[in-house]
């Protein structure tokens, strides 16, 4: 017998009498002003987010933080914003994107309750640009803020199958001697652009 | 190795055994404040052991449907029925792909299949690259939790370590200039790896996507530079929708270490474009302990760590007293399912006080498993002299009134008067850390009977 039959076998034999799944239609927690409430949760867990009326603003806002400043390699997948330094399009290999220092891309919503928020590789050729880049800056539509995780999947969908994560704040660590330290192999800076435009 | 015998090399070290309690209270700490500030916490956690009792009973077709779901999105599903097999077919699949370099990010299963040395011995470089677990792997150690391998390392030891591997100034422990060092060796591995292996912490069956779920971002990091991405999971990892993790990315992290959520909460549904996605479904022992009544709970477990977070004894005796790769109160659960004899101890690991059960995210009655253990260790003769002699005179007391009557008597008038070297000597396990009592001057009964005397009929108001 091969190895999944066997397995299959041996659950199937100890299986036990069925129990009905629970409903997940509940009064999850929800907040009056979510922007608010995922504003402050996203700054507990490192990260910063800034509310802009259009996207032009955002170029403005990027210039003030010195790490925008500074990097020598910026990525952009939006037409227009963060003077992207080379084009995306070009790259064959995602090890050619190592040097990134500040990458902006599309975030899909936001999640209150957490601070998270997802992100896919729809219209991203290389997905580890999220985890690669030396600092991150995610712009959303400021309407795409749910309250809650259970909303959240309410807007998934995996058909067809595609990448997505769900990320909240800069990368950190605390593995030594539970001391926090952002920036553990993945962006050292994470900020968040809620924006009035549609994009 | 006894517990208590390995406990007491960590705890000889006081100033140590402090420490580590305390920065485990910490987190613990931390996990209340979470658990707090979600009104639902109790809903969320029912529902949560509602969609595991409800897996459990379900568990072959789910895995079935998971199959057919990840190998439509492209993936490759592996059955392996236990370590060895599991180690195979990894093996095989880095020979084929001709992969000399393997970065893996933390994984609790390939811990317990000893996967580590056996591709070593191949020849193939692994390198774990959690901070936590890489810290372990270069000192040729054991992770001590599941959550954070490396929580019994002081910064000091890590500086000590770094400026021997890496080349660090001598002396610093400052834990930023440590972890760069990390972060930049450590990139160098994942830009080099042929291969990325990860854990899982769900498989969702009715997309056939896996959610790996991390704080570095080493996970994302490690799969997505090479083509070839293995993930290895236990056949328990399964939840039959999507939806169903909404209820389990909001407890899981709140519940580990205190965080909202995990930095990164990836989920891969098939390989990536031009990439190969292979998934290893490992039974190891999990459809036996499906079968049994008292302990089939236990793969409920997501493994947080809250229980070994809050329990008295883990965090004054650490993780490596248990000799298992998972730990504290719900490795005490799973490792004498493996082995009843070689962990026969663990389950005394226990004050009974409870606490794990009270926190943990899907309900597991940790505790009551625990006392069923030491029963059926005790009916399978695995308890220890020092144990079970004393039971024995125990119970031939309770059985007679009258020896129970003498020996309260013999207790009260003798031992106060008896020398301490009769009393606290080597056969007087108990009296290691503990000083006896006062003896009251009357017994019970005594007393009882004087107070009727007394208030009269109908004493107890």
């Amino acid at each position: 017998m091969s190895s999944r039959d066997s397995v299959l076998k041996a659950i199937r034999k100890s299986q036990r009498e069925a129990t009905p799944l629970p409903t997940l239609d509940q009064n999850w927690l929800t907040f009056d002003d979510p922007i608010d409430q995922f504003t402050t949760v996203l700054e507990s867990v490192g990260g910063k987010c800034i509310q802009v009326k259009s996207l032009s603003e955002i170029n403005d806002r990027l210039a003030e933080f010195p790490q925008f400043e500074s990097a020598n390699v910026r990525a952009s997948t939006i037409e227009g914003l963060g003077l992207p330094t080379f084009s995306l399009d070009e790259i064959d290999d995602p090890h050619d994107v190592e040097n990134v220092d500040f990458a902006v891309l599309a975030g899909e919503f936001a999640v209150a309750e957490n601070g998270a928020v997802w992100v896919t590789d729809e219209t991203l050729k290389h997905r580890v640009l999220h985890f690669i880049t030396q600092h991150l800056a995610l712009i959303i539509p400021n309407k795409n803020v749910v309250n809650n995780m259970h909303e959240a999947y309410k807007r998934l969908s995996f058909e067809g199958g595609r990448f997505g994560t769900f990320i909240s704040g800069p990368s950190k660590t605390a593995d030594i001697e539970q001391s926090l330290v952002i920036g553990a192999h993945g962006p050292r800076s994470h900020v968040v652009f809620l924006v009035d435009d549609a994009f | 190795m006894k517990h208590a015998t390995a406990a007491a090399k960590f705890i000889a070290n006081d100033e140590r055994a402090h420490w580590h309690d305390k920065a485990l209270w910490f987190i613990r700490s931390k996990r209340d404040r979470m658990a707090h500030s979600v009104p639902e916490w109790e809903l969320l956690r029912d529902t949560a052991a509602a969609v595991k009792a409800h897996t459990m009973t379900h568990l072959a077709e789910l895995l079935e449907q998971f199959e057919e779901n990840a190998t439509k999105l492209g993936a490759t599903v592996h059955w392996a029925k236990d370590a060895a097999e599991h180690n195979e077919i990894v093996h095989g699949l880095l020979r084929e792909h001709n992969v000399k370099k393997l970065v893996k990010s933390k994984s609790m299963l390939t811990e317990e299949c000893h996967l580590n040395p056996f591709l070593e011995k191949h020849g193939i470089e692994v390198t774990d690259t959690d901070l936590g677990e890489w810290l372990v792997q270069l000192r040729n150690e054991p992770p001590s939790h599941i959550v954070m391998p490396a929580i019994h390392i002081k910064k000091e030891e890590v500086g000590e370590l770094f400026h021997r591997v890496l080349g660090t100034e001598e002396g610093a422990s400052d834990p930023p200039y440590l972890a760069e060092a990390a972060r930049t060796a450590l990139r160098q591995k994942f830009m080099e790896a042929d291969a990325g292996l990860t854990g899982v912490n769900f498989a969702i069956a009715e997309t056939g996507g896996i959610v790996v779920c991390t704080n570095e971002g080493n996970a994302d990091l490690g799969v997505s530079l090479p083509k070839l991405h293995i993930a290895s999971m236990g056949i328990e990892k399964m939840i039959p929708q999507a939806e169903h993790l909404g209820v389990f990315l909001r407890l899981l992290a709140r519940s580990a270490t205190g965080q909202p959520i995990t930095t990164y909460s990836s989920h891969f549904h098939g390989p990536r474009p031009g990439g190969e996605l292979h998934i290893i479904l490992v039974d190891n022992g999990r459809s036996k302990l499906l079968a049994s009544d008292d302990f089939h709970r236990s793969l409920n477990c997501i493994r947080c760590g809250a229980c070994m977070n809050t329990c008295p004894v883990y965090r004054r005796t650490g993780g490596h007293s248990y000799g298992t790769t998972v730990p504290g109160p719900i490795g005490s659960i799973l490792a004498p399912s493996r082995d009843p004899d070689e962990h026969s101890t663990l389950p005394y690991a226990c004050s009974l006080c409870g606490s794990c059960s009270d926190v943990c995210p899907v309900k597991i009655d940790l505790h009551s498993q625990l006392l069923t253990w030491r029963r059926d260790i005790a009916a399978l003769g695995y308890v220890s002299l020092d144990k079970s002699v004393p039971m024995k005179l125990a119970s031939a007391v309770f059985r007679r009134p009258w020896l129970y009557r003498f020996a309260g008597r013999v207790a009260r008038n003798v031992v106060p008067w008896m020398p301490r070297f009769m009393l606290y000597n080597p056969l007087n396990v108990w009296g290691r850390k503990r000083e006896l009592p006062e003896f009251p001057k009357e017994s019970f009964q005594q007393a009882y009977a004087r107070r009727q005397k007394t208030s009269g009929k109908g004493g107890v108001r």
